[in-house]
């Protein structure tokens, strides 16, 4: 059975295009990376499937039911966590969760025990009486994953749950996706990271701008993308610039920086990646590092960072 | 019993565990009470002999008009951030994928704000009672007064809380909010003033007497609060020399507020239906 079905969706917005005849197919019990650079419609694509936004063409169906048509059947079906989101001030959290299972009409006397049971899910049993917004990033985003489950939904939509994360709260998120993984959960993940997912997911999907350009398991995806390698690149300063130089270059897949460096998927040959080099060099940035990554990104993520405050 | 509602429920938690709302609750109190307070105590000195039940009257006049100053301040600052703050938080698109609807949004949110603000009128009860003391009013314009109260509050919730749907920013939102009420507090009554003196200016140079007052300008002094609420407590506040309409002033009063709360309540849950934003009307 199929639990998301989408038929080439499309928004637009002014002239240029969000999501241009997306369409994708998830079998229930997947999990499902939608991959993609900043800008390449993950989020357009999500929110029209979480029946918040609505599409110019093309169909989305999730369950069986149409997004648009039967939107209040596909809202008790999905969890949804957006990209950003907020908390509410002066709410506990087992309160904050009780908010949401009242919101899905769920009894009351099965939430106390419903919100116990979420939190310690989300391995956050010990922040139940803390003030919501006076939590870190990190469990914030656990929080609000373990507000996703509340109405125990068949298809979760999580849009880059372990964006902005350290990566211990990284590690921790992905542990939490593993378990619902285990539940029998259809999961939707995105992130402008391919290597983030790949250990995660079943199925691979690559937009950019709007298009759908790769499809298929994690090895089809991959392998597609052999020679594609990582590069870390350490300049001195005008790190924003860089990206910007960078961005447009050939042979630059994806690309994703942090205070002082900047982590480049490039396809191309050693020839092509000294010829980068060069070009990078000869626009007057200061090179302190130019390097493949190699193995686990996420390890390599941690060797750069070094030890990271819990 | 059916459990309370989980926005307001929520709400209630969430207001009632800061010191702002009591807060709100005590200066309330004290402008309302200082104002009448302070007008006694004027009224005192110029006759300190007597307090009679006309002045008692009077006062109860000065206190309703501080009553829909102050409701016209305190309703537009209290809503016009209900939607639109949700939406700068970023906490508005999970409400939306929950099985709240969007008028249920709307609605619980309007009943949340009207909740504390019905609060606020009932608070200053004592204060009525105070000058009911001294009599000079029947018991049934008090009512009438206070149905005024709860019906005018209900408008400007309404304004407050479409207000934020429309607009993104809860900046924008509570200016045009303010305006709105402004214009219904103070506009109408100066527009029914204004057009009855062009009518009456032109019945002049025709060398006529107006017989009844025309049908808009009636209309508008039917609908101003400060008229609606000066005339429930016996004071001849109108233009012109009356005129025969289907309902009693407060009847064409309490039907508009009601009728356009609502249509501005069943607006807001359909405007803020994330579903409804892009049909465009016309291609
Ligand atoms: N509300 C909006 N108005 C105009 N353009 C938008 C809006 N939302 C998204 N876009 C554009 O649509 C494209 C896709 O955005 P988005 O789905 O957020 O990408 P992603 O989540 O993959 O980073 C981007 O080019 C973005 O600028
Ligand atoms: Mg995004």
């Amino acid at each position: 059975m199929n639990a998301v079905e989408i038929k080439q969706l499309t928004k637009i917005y002014g002239s240029s295009y969000a999501l241009r005849d997306f369409t994708l197919t998830i079998e229930a019990g997947r999990v499902y990376g939608l991959i993609g650079p900043n800008g390449a419609g993950k989020t357009t694509a999500m929110s029209i499937l979480a029946t918040l936004l609505a599409p110019d063409g093309g169909t989305a169906v999730v369950g069986g039911h149409d997004v648009i048509k039967e939107a209040a059947a596909v809202r008790r079906l999905i969890g949804y966590m957006p990209d950003f989101f907020g908390v509410y001030d002066g709410l506990k959290a087992t309160e904050y969760l009780d908010f949401y299972a009242a919101a899905y009409r769920i009894p009351i006397s099965k939430r106390p025990q419903l919100c116990q049971d979420l939190l310690e899910l989300v391995n956050l049993s010990d922040k139940a009486d803390s003030y919501v917004d006076l939590l870190s990033r990190g469990m914030k985003q656990r929080l609000a994953m373990a507000r996703c489950l509340v109405h125990d939904p068949a298809v979760l939509i999580l849009d880059e749950p372990a964006s902005g994360l350290d990566p211990r709260a990284r590690a921790e998120m992905k542990e939490v996706i593993r378990q619902l993984r285990r539940m029998n959960k259809t999961i939707l993940i995105s992130s402008h990271i391919l290597p983030e997912l790949a250990e995660m997911c079943d199925n691979i999907a690559i937009l950019e701008q709007g298009r759908l350009v790769a499809n298929g398991t994690v090895e089809e995806v991959t392998a597609a993308r052999q020679g594609v390698r990582v590069l870390k690149v350490d300049v001195a300063e005008k790190l924003p610039e860089l990206l910007e130089y960078v961005r447009h270059k050939t042979g630059v897949v994806n690309l994703d920086g942090d205070a002082g460096w900047a982590r480049i998927s490039f396809a191309g040959n050693k020839t092509e990646q000294g010829q980068l080099l060069r070009e990078i060099m000869d626009q007057g940035f200061s090179v302190l590092e130019f390097a493949e990554v190699k193995g686990n990104l996420e390890d390599a993520f941690m060797a750069v960072t070094g030890e990271v405050e819990v | 019993m059916k459990e309370l509602n989980p926005v307001l429920l929520k709400e209630l938690r969430q207001r009632f565990r800061t010191y702002r709302s009591p807060l709100v609750v005590l200066l309330y109190l004290l402008v309302l009470g200082g104002f009448s307070l302070g007008y006694i105590y004027l009224r005192w000195r110029s006759a300190p002999a007597f307090f009679q039940p006309g002045s008692s009257k009077e006062i109860f006049t000065v206190l309703s008009m501080a009553q829909l100053g102050l409701l016209a301040f305190v309703v537009p600052g209290l809503t016009a951030g209900v939607i639109s703050g949700e939406r700068e938080r970023q906490t508005l698109n999970v409400l939306l994928t929950t099985e709240l609807t969007p008028l249920g949004i709307v609605v619980s949110k309007m009943i949340s704000s009207c909740s504390f603000t019905a609060l606020l009128l009932f608070a200053t009860l004592p204060l009525y009672s105070l000058v009911f003391m001294f009599g000079g009013l029947a018991p049934l314009q008090i009512l009438g007064v206070l149905g005024f109260f709860l019906v005018s509050m209900l408008l400007y919730a309404a304004i407050g809380v479409s207000c934020s749907t429309y607009f993104k920013r809860t900046g924008i939102s509570t200016i045009t909010s303010y305006g709105i009420v402004f214009f219904l507090v103070a506009g109408t009554a100066f527009l029914s003033g204004f057009i009855y003196t062009l009518y009456q200016q032109q019945a002049q140079s025709a060398m006529i007497k107006l017989q009844e007052t025309p049908l808009i300008v009636q209309l508008l002094q039917d609908t101003n609060p400060v008229m609606v609420v000066l005339r429930i407590l016996g004071e001849n506040a109108t233009f012109g020399p009356g005129r025969e309409m289907w309902l009693p002033y407060w009847g064409t009063y309490t039907v508009t507020c009601v009728v356009i709360s609502v249509v501005l309540i069943l607006w807001s849950g359909w405007k803020l239906n994330p579903m409804n934003h892009n049909r465009k009307l016309f291609r």
